[in-house]
């Protein structure tokens, strides 16, 4: 529907988008006991710690390999080795994501080589996975990181078993003509174990939400990454240097027992698809999961795979949702709403705004993606938060991170926080905007903006105007 | 580049580097960050903590999208007037521009910047990426400069080449290079003062104006908190300088005094008595350049009603804190001058981090905190978890990096770094931080999420 155009600024002025390597660090941080490692000059991943530290308001266990000028130009492979035994040492981490950065790319240090000897010169490491990513922070932003670790965590991680998953044909068969128009999958009893490979634009109370749905069908998730285990904000009983928690490592090795893995946002697509070639595993993409809809078409795709009908608690939940949407739909309709995300994101909540009678004034995204021109708006920019400033003029609501704030000062457009980073608001952990309660809220929060932002009323104009047209926009414009 | 890092580090302004013998002085300064074992930002980031609070020029950064998209709008550097500083600017370099060069890009992006923004002036920084791709930043900014009809000044200052400290020094090069001394004031007084090192987070400085302001002393320029640029091009004619941060920009003041006989004294805005000898030096170096002398008394007379009125003021809060445990995670000036403070209203510190601290720091410790000196050369967060779990310390007083490690062991926890929220700056800053202080510690909270859960009391 979108026209796709790409900035042609030389100067981005306040950023919309963050780095590869800090997007596929959170990825690994969606792993228990794991270290990412930026391999790069200190402050790479110095940023990285602030930022998710003010995001998450938790401790971000991420490192550097401390590359300096010397290391930049006669290469820092000697400072991977002594990072990855620094660490060993010190946290015992059951996993260590290299990420590189755009300094150590140009270079383009021989990262694979490095790894290769080290295993030879210290066998002590054996316990020790490292999973290497190649980030330049010259190319995509953080959900091409995020993506990109997780493709590269399925690789290294989940064993080469083709047709392992039990009757895998059958059931890609079975998919595909589920999504063309249903039936009915099968309703067996084995079936318990489901992959999830969710995008970096959920947040852990997604997760979560997500996690327990799928369980309240009597089925087995296994999601990569799970930041609902490490980055949910709880109190662990003691001190650990690594991640606080998410999937295990022994669990990403058995997605390929799974029955289906279903990629949750379009950036996950190439990870599921490496997962399926490895293993059989065939996968279902779901490019969103806000909304009355997306939500119907998960859980029946859920009770399919089960072989359970949609359980009492979801289907009230559903009413409920309904319910909200009857009620909240009012302050919704030809409202312009001005989006500026990641494409995951951007296309999840221009739609949902759409589909509640908002009209997408404005989208601006921080990188390509094939969901951008799905989105519900004449035009898709791939640009920053000026240009999203620029075309927010006259917009009733500013959707994007806390940066957006001094546009909302500027412009007087009230600011729904989403997506990373939100620092200057309490938790953005627990920010939930999947499934029918995750949308509910969402009809509440946006809803609220919109009605404690009426303003005064004034006379109408008199003489009334003239013509035919379809009046857009608000009432006092 | 490296010729110049080595000058920076080879600073006779600074004691620690005067006490070292030759051969040390020659291998810097630098403690190279350690593999795998790093804390702290780089030079790029001390570049831009020390530059950016100057409020109406841009902040131009060129490199790819890392440097400024991850890092923008992250400290407390607060403006009396334009925000334009607050503004980001990226030249988010893409892969073409690494392989065909970024400085057509940077001049294009220049242009815009005027076009649309038209600053008084534009810092552009270099970074790590287009250091070693070997974009001419310097020789941009002058051509740009010629053409655009306003300074458009260099930071050279990538990321690599050493930590925040290097940075907020190659910062200082920059205004000593080609900004200081470029304008000339409307007009002097005798009683003109620079401040070096001292950022605004949180307003601090604004704690500290209005006392100078009582005594007729005038801030010409602060380097670089809530200063407009042609404040600082017109510092050079500023009769006597503070340097605030003892590491930060001691090569400014230094420099500043050879080129134009500005003399410095080191201080600081925290703790009532530094405050209080800040005052004072602040009037004897400047009665030792020309001010009327009656500025020592009336000084005087300044303290002596500031520091009756802040006791006062604290007075109720002794009893309440008398004989609380502090364990206080700073770096520098910090680490001794906010103990004199926190031991005058009653309080037990327990511990001071000296990490980031001179010789001199470490005397001044020793010479406040005498045998009960508990200096910890570093505390990794495991150890420090321990400590507060077993409840060594009522309170942890750091930067933002260890506020979960205090609250994650149930511990009060005071940011007293560039995230903090207060001003802690000055005689009224001094309330206010035991204020702070007093509400940590005495928050309801505590007593609630220590208790254990009924089922687990049971087991």
């Amino acid at each position: 529907m979108a026209i796709v155009t790409t900035s042609n600024k030389s100067c981005a002025v306040n950023p919309l988008k963050m780095s590869q390597p800090i997007g596929a660090a959170l990825a690994f941080m969606g792993i228990d006991r794991s270290i990412p490692l930026l391999h790069g000059s200190q402050g790479c991943a110095s940023f990285g710690v602030v930022l998710f530290g003010r995001h998450f308001r938790e401790t971000i266990p991420m490192q550097t390999t401390a590359v300096t000028e010397v290391d930049a130009v006669l290469g820092g492979e000697e400072n991977i080795e002594q990072a990855l035994l620094t660490l060993h040492g010190k946290a015992r981490p059951a996993l260590i994501g290299l990420c590189t950065t755009g300094l150590t790319e140009i270079r383009g240090d021989d990262v694979e080589g490095v790894l290769k000897n080290l295993r030879a010169k210290h066998p002590e490491l054996r316990d020790l996975a490292v999973v290497h990513v190649s980030t330049p922070d010259f190319k995509g932003s953080l959900q091409d990181g995020w993506a990109k670790a997780v493709e590269r965590l399925v690789e290294e991680l989940v064993p080469d078993s083709p047709g392992s998953a039990p009757d895998a044909h059958s059931l890609r068969v079975g998919v595909e003509k589920w999504w063309q128009g249903g039936v009915m999958l099968r309703g067996s009893e084995e079936m318990t174990r489901i992959n999830l490979l969710t995008g970096p634009h959920f947040t852990p109370a997604d997760v979560q939400e997500l996690r327990e749905i799928v369980e309240v069908f009597g089925l087995e998730p296994i999601v990569l990454p799970d930041l609902s285990g490490s980055l949910d904000g709880h109190v662990p009983e003691d001190f650990r240097p690594t991640t606080l928690g998410g999937i295990g490592l022994d669990q990403i090795r058995a997605m390929g027992s799974s029955e289906i893995t279903l990629a949750l946002g379009e950036s996950m697509r190439p990870a599921a698809a490496v997962l399926e070639r490895r293993t059989g595993v065939p996968f279902v993409v779901f490019d969103r999961l806000t909304g009355l809809e997306p939500t119907d078409r998960f859980l029946d795709l859920l009770s399919k795979i089960s072989g359970r009908a949609v359980p009492g608690r979801l289907r009230r939940q559903r009413s409920r949702l309904v319910d909200a949407m009857l009620d909240g739909h009012f302050h919704f309709g030809r409202k312009k709403v001005a989006i500026g995300a990641e494409p995951d994101l951007l296309f999840a909540l221009s739609t949902w705004f759409a589909e509640m009678g908002s009209e997408i004034a404005a989208a601006v995204a921080t990188t390509p993606s094939p969901v951008l021109e799905k989105i519900p708006a004449s035009e898709v920019l791939i640009g920053d938060l000026e240009d999203l400033e620029d075309r927010a003029a006259g917009c009733d609501l500013l959707v994007t991170h806390s940066h957006g704030r001094q546009a909302s000062e500027r412009s007087g457009i009230p600011l729904l926080r989403v997506g990373i980073p939100i620092f200057d608001r309490l938790g953005a952990s627990h920010q939930l905007s999947v499934g029918y309660q995750g949308t509910m809220r969402l009809v509440f929060e946006a809803g609220n903006v919109f009605l404690a932002n009426v303003g005064e009323k004034h006379p109408p104009p008199f003489p009334p105007p003239q013509g035919g047209r379809v009046r857009s926009g608000r009432i006092n414009a | 580049m490296l010729s110049k890092v080595a000058e920076v580090f080879d600073e006779p302004g600074c004691e620690h580097n005067r006490a070292k013998s030759e051969k040390d002085r020659k291998k810097g300064c630098a403690r190279p960050a350690k593999p795998g074992a790093a804390a702290g930002g780089c030079a790029f980031d001390g570049a831009k903590i020390a530059l950016q609070p100057i409020t109406d020029a841009v902040h131009l950064v060129h490199g790819p999208i890392a440097c400024e998209g991850n890092s923008w709008d992250n400290r407390g550097s607060l403006s009396s007037g334009p925000m334009l500083y607050r503004t980001s600017f990226t030249t988010d370099l893409c892969e073409n521009d690494i392989v065909m060069g970024g400085e057509k890009r940077l001049a294009r992006a220049l242009q815009e910047i005027v076009e649309k923004y038209d600053p008084p002036a534009v810092f552009v920084y270099q970074t790590c990426v287009t250091a070693l791709t070997g974009d001419d930043v310097e020789a941009v900014c002058k051509a740009e400069s010629r053409r655009l009809g306003r300074p458009v000044v260099p930071v050279n200052a990538p990321g690599f080449v050493g930590g925040k400290n290097l940075g907020n020094k190659l910062a200082g090069e920059a205004l000593l290079d080609t900004v200081i001394g470029t304008e000339e004031p409307e007009y002097t007084t005798p009683t003109d003062i620079n401040i070096i090192g001292e950022f605004n987070l949180s307003g601090d400085l604004w704690q500290v104006k209005p006392l100078l302001a009582r005594l007729g002393v005038r801030i010409l320029a602060c380097l670089s908190g809530d200063a407009r640029y042609r404040e600082v091009a017109w510092s050079h004619r500023a009769r006597a300088a503070m340097m605030v941060c003892s590491k930060a920009l001691i090569n400014v003041a230094r420099k500043m005094q050879e080129r134009y006989g500005i003399p410095f004294f080191e201080g600081s805005f925290y703790g009532i008595s530094d405050m209080s000898d800040t005052l004072r030096n602040i009037a004897r170096l400047l009665v030792e350049r020309g001010a009327p002398p009656d500025l020592v008394e009336r000084t005087e007379a300044l303290i002596a009603q500031e520091e009756e009125r802040v006791w006062a003021r604290l007075a109720p809060y002794r009893a309440r804190l008398k004989g609380k445990r502090v364990l206080l995670i700073t770096g520098g000036v910090k680490s001794w001058s906010v103990v004199s403070a926190l031991q005058e209203i009653g309080m037990v510190v327990v511990g001071t981090s000296v990490k980031k601290s001179t010789k001199e720091d470490k005397e001044r410790i020793e010479e406040i905190m005498g045998d009960d000196a508990h200096m910890v050369e570093s505390l990794p967060p495991g150890e420090m978890y321990a400590m507060l779990k077993e409840a060594r310390a009522d309170i942890l007083m750091a930067g933002g990096r260890s506020q979960f490690v205090a609250l994650k062991a149930k511990v009060p926890f005071l940011d007293i770094n560039q995230e903090r929220h207060h001003t802690y700056a000055g005689y009224e800053g001094m309330v206010t931080l035991v204020e702070e202080i007093d509400k940590a510690i005495h928050s309801p909270i505590w007593a609630q999420v220590r208790k254990p859960a009924p089922w687990d009391i049971r087991m």
